[in-house]
């Protein structure tokens, strides 16, 4: 089937099997291989990308359902050479180790921040739930979404 | 992990999502949020030829306030369900555990009317909503009717919706006492089914995972409306449930967990009210 969608601002039409998911559809489609199958059991928040600014789980969207709609991935945050905020905090606070979990974690903490820009520590740790870090990196990946929140405001 | 090969269709309204599942019959499946679907599809343990994309219809996404209850559209998400001001004001059960559903990305995609058409016993909001005492609104080709939600669970991932209906509304009665209410669930890690859980209303009592469909603690209730202590109510919560043995725990620890969890939930409604 045909599905066109706007991924990080650009538009892609695509002929895709109507089964396809949308983190395949980001991999091997658009050619954007920042986004990880981690679980690939709606657990592990790896594959997390905003869906019309939210986050979702695109192992568990099909690539039709996104059809029409806008995606944006960890590719598409930085403007104009600049790293989004969150970026430059993990940067910053050492938000990551290996770095598997860091795109997936990168997004949900920018959908986060947008629900809202002034969460608690308590408010971060609810809203990474969805988010599994096996490096057990979660304090820094705390502290750089609050420094992100902090610089935004 | 992908889904074995189907059709994908995308419905533009109910009247239309009505006729491909009249045309396709028991082949079609609804998608809503497809966070209960697309997971048993990637497993294979379903495997529907067509699927019905009920994402278009937009207008089936709302909370309005009807006066003697609050109406909740089928494709509502659980995001918006949490943070719905009426349903904060009116129902703030529902609200709260709407909440607790999951995680922000399935939030974000899983819908009330998804979770509860799936009918999993070991989901959240069938057991809030029987609770709540709800009634649920099917549209099929002849029209709409109300299925009172004790009789809508009828098995395992088995309702009393017909293969060509479609739930699209969900009516809660605003609760006698709307503060006196309380939801607890115990999981092994935050974003994992509830091992066991419950939701307390106004001396209703709904169960998570304590049988193959949502039920309620019956014997709790009537200990309750013949004016036993919420303690004593409590220790009668694992009468008449038929919870499952499985790798999570067994069926006495889950017996356990609900009465613990019910006993929990009595005194938090008490000290609401």
């Amino acid at each position: 089937m045909k599905v066109d969608l706007t991924v990080n601002g650009k538009d892609i039409t695509a002929d895709v099997e109507d089964r396809m998911l949308l983190v395949h559809f980001l991999r091997d489609v658009a050619d954007l291989t920042a986004t990880n199958v981690g679980c690939d059991t709606t657990s592990c928040g790896a594959c997390t990308v905003l869906l019309d600014g939210e986050s979702v789980k695109s192992c568990t969207v099909l690539a039709a359902q996104a059809s029409g709609h806008e995606v944006t991935t960890v590719e598409g945050l930085a403007t104009n050479g600049e790293m989004h905020p969150v970026q430059r905090a993990f940067h910053q606070e050492h938000g990551l180790q290996c770095g598997f979990c860091t795109p997936g974690m990168v997004m949900a903490i920018v959908s986060l921040l947008k629900e809202n820009p002034h969460p608690t520590e308590e408010q971060v740790r609810q809203g990474l739930e969805g988010n599994l870090c096996r490096c057990t990196g979660y304090h820094n990946i705390v502290r750089a979404a609050l420094a992100a929140a902090e610089v935004s405001s | 992990m992908i889904p074995s090969s189907f059709t994908y269709k995308r419905a533009g309204s109910a009247e239309e999502a009505l006729d491909l599942a009249a045309e396709y019959g028991d082949d079609a499946k609804f998608l809503a949020g497809g966070h209960s679907l697309l997971p048993l599809m990637k497993l294979r343990l379903a495997a529907p030829e067509v699927i019905i994309d009920l994402s278009g219809l937009r207008d089936l996404s709302y909370v309005t306030d009807q006066g003697s209850y609050v109406a909740v559209g089928a494709l509502t998400r659980h995001h918006d369900v949490e943070h719905s001001e009426v349903l904060g004001r009116e129902v703030p059960l529902l609200a709260y555990a709407a909440g607790q559903v999951g995680d922000p990305q399935i939030r974000h995609r899983g819908t009330i009317g998804g979770s509860i058409a799936h009918a999993d016993p070991a989901s959240d909001l069938p057991a809030v909503l029987l609770a709540l005492d709800a009634t649920l609104v099917a549209r099929g080709a002849d029209g709409a009717r109300e299925i009172p939600i004790g009789e809508f669970f009828q098995g395992l991932f088995e309702t009393a919706l017909e293969p060509d209906e479609l739930l699209t509304e969900i009516r809660v009665p605003k609760p006698a006492s709307a503060g006196a209410w309380s939801f607890q669930k115990f999981t092994q890690r935050a974003i994992d089914w509830a091992i066991v859980g419950c939701a307390v209303q106004d001396g209703r009592v709904g169960l998570v995972n304590m049988g193959g469909t949502p039920l309620r603690a019956a014997a709790t209730e009537a200990a309750l409306a013949a004016g036993a202590s919420p303690a004593d109510a409590a220790a009668r919560a694992a009468e008449g449930t038929s919870a499952a043995d499985d790798i999570r725990a067994t069926r006495a620890y889950r017996e356990h967990l609900a009465r613990v969890l019910v006993s929990r939930a009595l005194t938090e409604a008490n000290s609401r009210s």
